[in-house]
């Protein structure tokens, strides 16, 4: 036997290349848009991996802290750590903001961690360099995806932190970097009311009589102070005991509590079900159309090669060759041009992904649902060339 | 043995019905030996081209009788079922252009049909290489077509026909494009070739370089086919 595609492609190498490397930057795109949304899950995972959490406490009736703004009292970790089954209980704080430092500045998920020691839930897990916070203010660390470094000095609303420590890949589930820092500056952060509201609240205060009470002179510092103290956080992270039941307890918190309890399994669905579901159908419009132009690509360059040599198709018909190894030339032909395309596509996807501002994770599940399908599209693109090959009258060879 | 290489009786072909019908072929009759080179003649639109793809089993004929080698293909509206394998062992045509397969190299041309129908490459370039040899052009073996020449190429194009030793040849207007040199060349090879290989062959023209080769010629003038005694010229 002998392959008439085979000869064909090494005979016009050329072309073949050129369009398949068209092809393949395309199809390099259509991987890279599947590899952002794999991504955007594994920024959703690595969240909660990294709060070492089993139970997320939030505010009731609200999907937080990730999905949706919580508050609760900074006391009621004591409640939680007191139901049977848990281990500990820590506060946590999360607030999105911009961070800058003399060297520029970053968006950042600022975490405001309890000083209940490395290695309690919302703590970062590994560093990659330096310590953890030690003291109780203004110390801080970073992902290394910040671009901050060990020793850089950070603006964090009107506080600076040293960076004293480094993380790698600990992201928020939209990949921005995480900045750890203690938890009662983080609560200042992100509670603390600027000082032109704090006077302006002094003021209404003090002119209350109820509370100025001259006979009385504490109740007006008492009151202020219940005022400006920032005694919220965003939610509990809760540790279990090795045999307590996940979902026993976090029904128990429920009811004894009245406070919102989620699991890794629920917070999991919130953050890739609801938070990210959006985008996910956004990404996948984009691969749809992407699909389809690759399909029109491979069909139109198919027929082009095809209609190229039509004359000779119709000789090839004319002396006696069957159908079958025609429509074998094109689609060989089709299926070449589909795996040159995917193998410049899955080359090109690697070599960009890692400069994509946000994570690019390709995974080999999409690699080969992917080949399958730039495999499939091919064959059926050439199905026009195919309808047209096999049309064309033997007698055209004849001529007139 | 074949008793005769083609016999055609009573053949006609009418394209359309109606008022737009057009009789291509009215009355058609032909005999042509093993070994035979006959030429066929006749004016533009006159219906050799449509007697050809008759002969050729590209198009169904309206009424008649066709014989190709010993067998009965064609018979007042029944034809034979394989038309395909018809053409592919028992016809071997020759064009007026070469139309070789511009991406494989002479051999390969020549050797395509045996090799797409299962024969091993071997096998197909060996006989391929033998009728180069026979043509002339075994030292082009391994050239892709764009690389000959047109006398060259057309040379190629008969080797692809006579692969399968097919017993009839149908060329049409094969040396349209050639200069006289390089025609001549082409009507002696066919001539070697339908005595070496006992070869009935049809050459359609309007060459006047090569008419006056033929021993025997076939006129067709309106559909109808009339005989007549040709020059026979040696060709040097
Ligand atoms: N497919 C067809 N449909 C209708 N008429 C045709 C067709 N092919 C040929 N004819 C007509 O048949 C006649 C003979 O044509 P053709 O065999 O091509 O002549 P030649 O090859 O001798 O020039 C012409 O009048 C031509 O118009
Ligand atoms: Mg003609």
């Amino acid at each position: 036997m002998i392959s008439l595609a085979g000869r064909d492609i090494l005979h016009a190498w050329g072309k073949f290349v050129f369009t398949g490397v068209g092809l393949g930057l395309l199809i390099g795109v259509t991987l890279t848009m599947a590899g952002v949304y794999r991504g955007m899950v594994d920024d959703a995972q690595v969240l909660l991996d990294n709060s070492a959490a089993d139970l997320w406490v939030v505010q009731k009736d609200t999907l937080g802290p990730y999905a949706e703004p919580s508050n609760l009292p900074d006391d009621t970790w004591r409640a939680v750590a007191n139901i049977p089954g848990v281990a500990n209980a820590s506060n946590v704080t999360y607030l999105t903001m911009q961070v800058s430092s003399a060297s520029g500045e970053t968006r950042a998920l600022v975490t405001g961690i309890a000083n209940s020691g490395p290695g309690s839930s919302g703590w970062p897990l590994r560093l990659l360099a330096g310590r953890q916070v030690s003291k109780n203010h203004y110390e801080a660390v970073a992902d290394i995806a910040s671009g901050f470094k060990l020793g850089d000095s950070i603006q964090i609303r009107r506080n600076r932190y040293l960076i004293v420590g480094l993380t790698k890949r600990m992201v928020s589930s939209s990949g921005d970097p995480m900045i750890f820092i203690p938890l009662l500056d983080a609560q200042q952060a992100q509670f603390l009311k600027s000082n032109d509201a704090i006077a302006q609240n002094r003021r209404r205060i003090s002119q209350n009589p109820i509370f100025n009470n001259p006979r009385n002179p504490e109740v007006l510092d008492a009151v202020l102070d219940l005022q400006e103290s920032n005694t919220q956080v965003n939610a509990v992270l809760v540790q279990l005991k090795a045999q307590a039941e996940p979902k026993q307890v976090a029904e128990d918190m429920r009811r004894w509590l009245r406070l919102q309890v989620y699991d890794r399994e629920q917070m999991e669905q919130i953050l890739v079900g609801k938070l990210i579901a959006t985008s996910a159908r956004q990404i996948l419009m984009f691969l749809v159309i992407l699909a389809v132009v690759s399909a029109a690509i491979v069909a139109f360059i198919i027929y082009t090669l095809t209609m190229g040599k039509i004359r000779e198709i119709a000789v090839l018909k004319l002396i006696g060759t069957h159908n079958k190894s025609i429509i074998s030339m094109i689609i060989q032909q089709a299926l070449a041009l589909g795996i040159i395309g995917f193998m410049v596509g899955k080359i090109a996807a690697t070599v960009w992904a890692p400069f994509f501002p946000k994570y690019v994770l390709l995974v080999t599940q999409d690699t080969i649902t992917g080949l399958i399908a730039v495999l499939g599209m091919c064959v059926l693109a050439s199905f026009v060339a195919i309808y047209a090959a096999l049309r064309v009258d033997p007698a055209d060879a004849v001529g007139g | 043995m074949q008793a005769y290489g083609i016999k055609i009786s009573n053949l006609s072909k009418t394209f359309g019905r109606g008022d737009t019908a057009v009789h291509a072929l009215k009355e058609v009759n032909m005999q042509v030996e093993p070994g035979e080179v006959v030429g066929l003649i006749g004016p533009s639109g006159s219906g050799k081209s449509t007697l050809l793809k008759c002969l050729g089993a590209i198009i169904e004929p309206s009424a008649g009788q066709m014989y190709l080698g010993d067998q009965l293909i064609y018979d007042n509206g029944w034809k034979i079922s394989d038309l395909r394998a018809l053409r592919r062992d028992k016809i071997g045509f020759v064009f007026q252009a070469p139309y070789l397969i511009p991406f494989l190299n002479t051999l390969d041309n020549v050797a395509l049909l045996p090799m797409l129908a299962g024969k091993s490459n071997k096998e197909a370039r060996q006989r391929a290489l033998e009728l180069l040899t026979v043509l002339q052009v075994e030292h082009r073996a391994h050239a892709l077509p764009s690389r000959l020449s047109g006398g060259e190429q057309q040379r190629i194009a008969i080797a692809r026909g006579l692969i399968n030793r097919p017993p009839v040849i149908l060329a049409d207007e094969p040396t349209a494009a050639l200069d006289s040199v390089r025609a001549l060349t082409v009507i002696r090879t066919l001539n070697d070739i339908a005595r070496d290989y006992n070869t009935a062959v049809i050459v359609v023209t309007h060459d006047d370089k090569i008419i006056p080769t033929f021993k025997r010629l076939y006129h067709i003038r309106d559909g109808i086919t009339y005989e007549e005694q040709g020059q026979g010229r040696e060709i040097l």
